[in-house]
C-alpha cells in the first residue's frame, strides 16, 4: 500500500515535530470536530437514514448528541486531564518529585463499524486527538453514506497533516494492518478482533478491542411485566437491534414468559404502530448479507410476535421467539437484529449457571423489584458492563468506562477513560543530586550490619520504606 | 489430556469454586506468601547465589524486600481497592446507583524472567492474588535453581490448585501458551513478547508485556559528576548489568567523557575493589550463551576500563567503552551485561535526537543540575519511565506504574496498578422499575417534528 506509506510518513513527521503536543492545538482540533457535527447535522442525519434508516430521533440521541457530548467534555476537561498526576511517595523519596506524565503514543489507527458509524468513529477520535496523537481513521465501508462524509468532509475540519482517512474493505484493512501503528482501536466482531490483535502483535502495538457477544437479560418474577417489556423492547429494537449492547436474549420463568409476551406486544404496538414496516421509528437491516442471516434465525423456536420480513427493503419485523433450544442458531451467535428469544429457566441459580457457561458478554441485564436479586446476578456473573432494571443506559455516563471482558473485548473508553486509553502513562521520579549520604546504605561493599538493619526494618510492619 | 492442560483446568475449577472471592481468603494467601519468604529466606538466597552469584544482601535488597513491601502495601489497601467506586451521575440518572465494580479476571499466567527470578514472578503474583485470580506461574528455566525451588515451596505454603508452578523450557512454554488464560503477564525479550501476544490473540487474552530496550543515560555538563557517576555505576553494574532498567549507555559531551570515565572507575573500585572477580558483591552472567554475546560486544571497541572476562565462572569485568560508534553492535542491542558504552554528543538537542531515532526504551535517565535540561529531555522523548539524577529508583515507588511503551512493552504493574491490571473494572448502573412514566419521552413514536419524512 504505497500510498499509505506516504500518508503514514507524513503523519509521523508531523507527530515528531511536536505539533500535536500543545493543548491549544488539540483544542482547535476538537473545536473542529464540534463544528463538523454542527455544520453538517442535516447531511449526517440524511446519511444515517440512507445507511440504516435511522430516525432523526435515534440519530440525535445515539450518534450526534453523544459525539457532541464527548467533544464538549474533552474541551472542558483537557487541561485537567493533561496535567502531570502527582503520586504519593515513600519514605525514601519524600524529597523528590514523583508524578505520572500522560504522553501521546504517536500514530493511532481507529477501525470503526457500521452500526453506529458516526458515534463509534468520532468518540474514539475525540480521545485519540485529546491525548495528542496523529490519527488514521478506517471507517466501515458498509455504512457507505457516512463513510463518504467522513472521507470527504471531516478532513476539512482537521489538520490534515495529523489526520487521514483510509478506505476499503477487508483486503485493504488487512494491508493497512501490516503497517506499524503505535496504538490500534478496533470496534467490531470477536472474529476480526483476533485478526487485529495478531497483526498488532507483530509490531508490539497495544490495542483496545470493543467486541460483542450475547448479552443476557434476566427477568425475575418479582417485577411489573409491562415496565420490563417497555424497556426491553426499546433497547432491543433500537437501531433495528444492531447494537453491541442490546439485550440479546431473555431468561425468565415460564410464568413470567406468559405475562411478558403480551406486554412485549403492547410495547411494540405502542412504539411502532399496527404496521411496524411503515413506522418512521423503525430502522432497517444494514445489508443483504445480514438480512439473509437474520431471516435464517426467524426459523428458530416458535414465533410469538412478528416474524415478517421484506427483502425489498431489508425489513425485519420486531420479533419475539419462544420455545428456543440452546443448540439452535439463534442462541449460537450474537443476533444483532430485531429478534428477541425468550428462554425459560426454573430458578435464579439456573439462569446464572446458563450465563456463566457461556462467553463473558459485553453487557448484562437483570430486572427485579428485589434489589437482592439484582445484586446477586451482578455478583455471580461477569460482563463488560451491567445495568439493573434497564437497558444500556450505563453507556450514557461518561464517568463509567465502556468496554468488554474476555471474548467481548479488552480495554475501555468514554470520557476521561478515552484520554487515558490513548495515552502512555510515564512514571517519572525527579531526584536531587544532593543528600547523597542517604544513598550510602545501598552501595557495595555490603556489610552484614547493613543486612541486619534492612531485615529489622522489614520486621516493623508500619514502616513501608525502601532504603535506597 | 496432557499434564499442563490438567493443571490449568484444575486452576480454573478452583477459581470457579468462588473461594478467591472473599478478601479474607486473598489476604490469608498473601500472608502465607509472606511467611514463605521469611521462613525460607536462606533457600531463596541460596538459589539466587547458585543462579546468579547474588549474595544475601543483594538477594534481599534487590529482590525480596520489594516483594515484602508490596505484600504489606496490598494487604493494607485491598479493602479500599476492592470496594465499589461510585461515579458521577448524569441528570437522567440522579436517582440511580452508578459505580465501578472490580472483579477478578479468572486464571492469570505469569511468565518470569531469569535476571531477578524471584521478584519478577512473585511481585506480579501478589497483584494477581489480591485481585482474586488463580495464578499459574512459569518461572524462567534459565534460572534453574529458583525454578525448582519455587515449584517446591509455593505448594507448601499456598493453595495448591489455585497457584500451580509449571516448569520447563521452550516446548513446555509453547504448550502452556496454547491454553486459554484471562490475562498473561510476560517479562522478557521483545522477540518472545511477540510470540506471547500472538498466542494470546487466539483466545482474545489481554497481555502485559514487560520487555526491554536500550535505556539511555544523558549526563549534562552542568551536574555533580561525582554523584552522577556513583549512582550510574551502582545501577549499571548491579547484577552484572543484567537489569532491564539499567542505564544501558551514556550520552555526554566529549569534554566530560574522560572525567566520567575516571569517576566511574573510582566508584567501581569503591564498590568492588581492585579486582571485581574477588568481590562477593559482584554478580556473574547467567549462562555461556549470554557470556559469549556480551564479550562479543566489546570486540573492536575502545576499552577505557575492564574488557576482560573468565569463561568458566562467566565473570565479565566491569567495562567502560569510550568514543563508541552508534552503528556498532554494542549500540544495536540491549547490552544486558556489565559493559557501559559512552557515546559523545555535542548538545542536549543532539542527545534527544539520538534517543528518538532508537526504539522507545523501558527507562530513561538524565543527570543535570539544571531543571530546564531535565524538563526538555522528558518533554521531547518517550520511555516507560524516567528517573532524573539517579537510576532505577522510579520502579521502587509503589504509586508509580512499572511498564514500557512501544518495543519496551505494554501495560504496567506494581501497587494499585497491579490490582487494576489483574481486575476487570465493570461499569454498573442500577435503576428502579418504578415510575416508567418518567421515561416516556425516550420511547417512540418520537414527536412529529423529529420523525423522518
Amino acid at each position: 500500500m504505497d500510498a499509505f506509506e506516504d500518508t503514514a510518513r507524513r503523519l509521523r513527521e508531523a507527530f515528531s515535530s511536536g505539533r500535536t503536543r500543545p493543548a491549544t492545538f488539540r483544542m482547535a482540533q476538537l473545536e473542529g470536530l464540534g463544528r463538523f457535527l454542527r455544520e453538517n447535522k442535516q447531511q449526517l442525519q440524511d446519511a444515517l437514514a440512507q445507511d440504516l434508516r435511522k430516525s432523526a430521533f435515534e440519530s440525535e440521541v445515539s450518534e450526534i448528541a453523544m459525539s457532541q457530548g464527548e467533544v464538549d467534555l474533552a474541551l472542558r476537561s483537557l487541561r485537567a486531564w493533561m496535567k502531570d498526576q502527582k503520586v504519593p511517595k515513600n519514605l525514601a523519596t519524600q524529597l523528590d518529585s514523583a508524578f505520572i506524565r500522560k504522553e501521546p503514543f504517536g500514530l493511532v489507527l481507529i477501525i470503526a463499524p457500521w452500526n453506529y458509524p458516526l458515534n463509534l468513529t468520532l468518540v474514539p477520535l475525540v480521545g485519540a486527538i485529546a491525548a495528542g496523537n496523529c490519527v488514521v481513521l478506517k471507517p466501515s465501508e458498509i455504512s457507505k453514506s457516512i463513510e463518504k462524509i467522513l472521507a470527504e468532509v471531516l478532513p476539512r475540519y482537521l489538520d490534515q497533516n495529523c489526520f487521514a482517512v483510509a478506505l476499503g474493505g477487508p483486503e485493504e484493512t488487512a494491508r493497512l494492518l501490516e503497517h506499524r501503528f503505535d496504538y490500534i482501536f478496533f470496534t467490531g466482531s470477536p472474529r476480526v478482533g483476533k485478526i487485529v490483535m495478531a497483526a498488532a502483535a507483530k509490531h508490539l502495538t497495544p490495542i483496545t478491542l470493543e467486541l460483542g457477544g450475547k448479552n443476557p437479560c434476566y427477568v425475575d418474577d418479582n417485577c411489573d411485566p409491562q415496565t420490563v417489556a417497555n424497556r426491553l423492547a426499546w433497547f432491543r429494537y433500537f437501531n433495528t437491534g444492531q447494537t453491541c449492547v442490546a439485550p440479546d436474549y431473555v431468561l425468565c420463568s415460564p410464568e413470567m414468559q406468559e405475562r411478558l409476551v403480551p406486554a412485549l406486544q403492547n410495547a411494540i404496538t405502542r412504539f411502532y404502530g399496527e404496521d411496524p414496516q411503515n413506522s418512521p421509528n423503525l430502522g432497517r437491516i444494514i445489508s443483504q448479507k445480514h438480512f439473509k442471516r437474520l431471516q435464517g434465525l426467524l426459523r428458530c423456536g416458535r414465533i410469538a410476535i412478528g416474524g415478517q420480513s421484506d427483502e425489498n427493503n431489508l425489513y425485519i419485523a420486531p420479533t419475539v421467539l419462544v420455545d428456543v433450544q440452546e443448540t439452535e442458531q439463534v442462541m449460537q451467535e450474537e443476533i444483532f437484529g430485531p429478534i428477541l428469544p425468550l428462554l425459560t429457566v426454573r430458578s435464579l441459580d439456573e439462569a446464572i449457571d446458563f450465563i456463566n457457561r457461556r462467553e463473558k458478554p459485553l453487557a448484562l441485564y437483570a430486572f427485579s423489584n428485589n434489589s437482592q436479586v439484582v445484586k446477586q446476578v451482578l455478583a455471580r456473573t461477569s460482563s463488560g458492563g451491567f445495568c439493573g432494571n434497564d437497558g444500556f443506559m450505563h453507556m450514557t455516563l461518561a464517568s463509567l468506562p465502556f468496554g468488554g471482558v474476555g471474548a467481548s473485548g479488552m480495554g475501555s473508553y468514554h470520557g476521561k477513560f478515552s484520554f487515558d486509553t490513548f495515552s502512555h502513562h510515564r512514571a517519572c521520579l525527579l531526584r536531587r543530586p544532593g543528600m547523597e549520604k542517604i544513598n550510602d546504605f545501598r552501595y557495595p561493599p555490603y556489610s552484614p550490619r547493613n543486612l541486619r538493619v534492612l531485615l529489622m526494618a522489614m520486621e516493623e510492619r508500619s514502616c513501608s520504606c525502601t532504603l535506597l | 489430556m496432557n499434564k499442563i492442560s490438567e493443571v490449568v483446568k484444575e486452576a480454573r475449577a478452583a477459581f470457579q469454586s468462588g473461594r478467591t472471592r472473599p478478601l479474607q481468603f486473598r489476604i490469608e494467601q498473601l500472608e502465607a506468601l509472606r511467611r514463605m519468604i521469611k521462613e525460607r529466606g536462606p533457600d531463596i538466597t541460596g538459589a539466587l547465589a547458585a543462579d546468579l552469584h547474588k549474595n544475601e544482601w543483594t538477594s534481599y535488597y534487590e529482590e525480596m524486600v520489594h516483594v515484602l513491601e508490596e505484600i504489606e502495601h496490598v494487604i493494607k489497601k485491598l479493602p479500599e481497592w476492592a470496594a465499589d467506586e461510585p461515579v458521577e451521575k448524569t441528570p437522567q440518572t440522579q436517582q440511580d446507583e452508578s459505580y465501578i465494580h472490580s472483579e477478578p479476571l479468572g486464571v492469570v499466567l505469569i511468565i518470569g524472567a531469569w535476571n531477578y527470578p524471584f521478584n519478577l514472578i512473585i511481585q506480579p503474583m501478589v497483584g494477581a492474588i489480591a485481585a482474586g485470580n488463580a495464578v499459574v506461574l512459569k518461572p524462567s528455566e534459565l534460572s534453574e535453581n529458583m525454578a525448582n525451588l519455587l515449584a517446591t515451596i509455593i505448594p507448601q505454603y499456598m493453595d495448591k490448585d489455585l497457584y500451580p508452578v509449571i516448569n520447563g523450557g521452550v516446548p513446555e512454554t509453547t504448550e502452556l501458551l496454547k491454553e486459554r488464560f484471562d490475562h498473561i503477564l510476560y517479562t522478557g525479550s521483545a522477540a518472545v513478547g511477540k510470540i506471547v501476544m500472538t498466542a494470546a490473540a487466539k483466545h482474545l487474552t489481554p497481555v502485559t508485556l514487560e520487555l526491554g530496550g536500550k535505556s539511555p543515560c544523558y549526563v549534562d555538563k552542568d551536574c555533580d559528576l561525582d554523584v552522577a557517576c556513583r549512582r550510574i555505576a551502582w545501577g549499571k553494574f548491579m547484577n552484572s548489568g543484567q537489569t532491564c532498567v539499567a542505564p544501558d549507555y551514556i550520552l555526554c559531551d566529549p569534554s566530560i567523557q574522560s572525567q566520567i570515565v575516571e569517576k566511574l572507575k573510582k566508584s567501581l573500585k569503591e564498590f568492588y575493589g581492585e579486582d571485581a572477580k574477588k568481590s562477593r558483591d559482584y554478580g556473574r552472567i547467567i549462562n555461556a550463551r549470554h557470556y559469549q554475546r556480551v564479550m562479543g560486544l566489546i570486540k573492536g571497541q575502545k576499552v577505557a576500563h575492564g574488557g576482560t572476562g573468565e569463561e568458566t565462572s562467566r565473570y565479565i569485568a566491569p567495562t567502560i567503552l569510550v568514543d563508541v560508534d552508534p552503528q556498532s553492535p554494542v549500540m544495536r542491542e540491549e547490552i544486558f551485561g556489565p559493559v557501559l558504552p559512552i557515546v559523545c554528543v555535542h548538545s542536549l538537542e543532539e542527545a534527544i535526537q539520538f534517543i528518538n531515532q532508537l526504539e522507545k526504551p523501558l527507562a530513561l535517565y538524565v543527570f543535570s543540575s539544571n531543571d530546564k535540561v531535565i524538563k526538555k529531555m522528558i518533554a521531547e522523548t518517550s520511555s516507560g519511565g524516567v528517573t532524573a539524577n539517579d537510576v532505577i529508583v522510579h520502579i521502587t515507588v509503589h504509586s508509580l506504574p512499572f511498564g514500557g511503551v512501544g518495543h519496551s512493552g505494554m501495560g504496567a504493574y506494581h501497587g494499585k496498578k497491579s490490582f487494576e491490571t489483574f481486575s476487570h473494572c465493570r461499569s454498573c448502573l442500577v435503576r428502579s422499575l418504578q415510575n416508567d412514566e418518567a421515561h416516556k419521552a425516550r420511547y417512540p413514536p418520537s414527536p412529529a417534528k423529529m420523525s423522518r419524512p
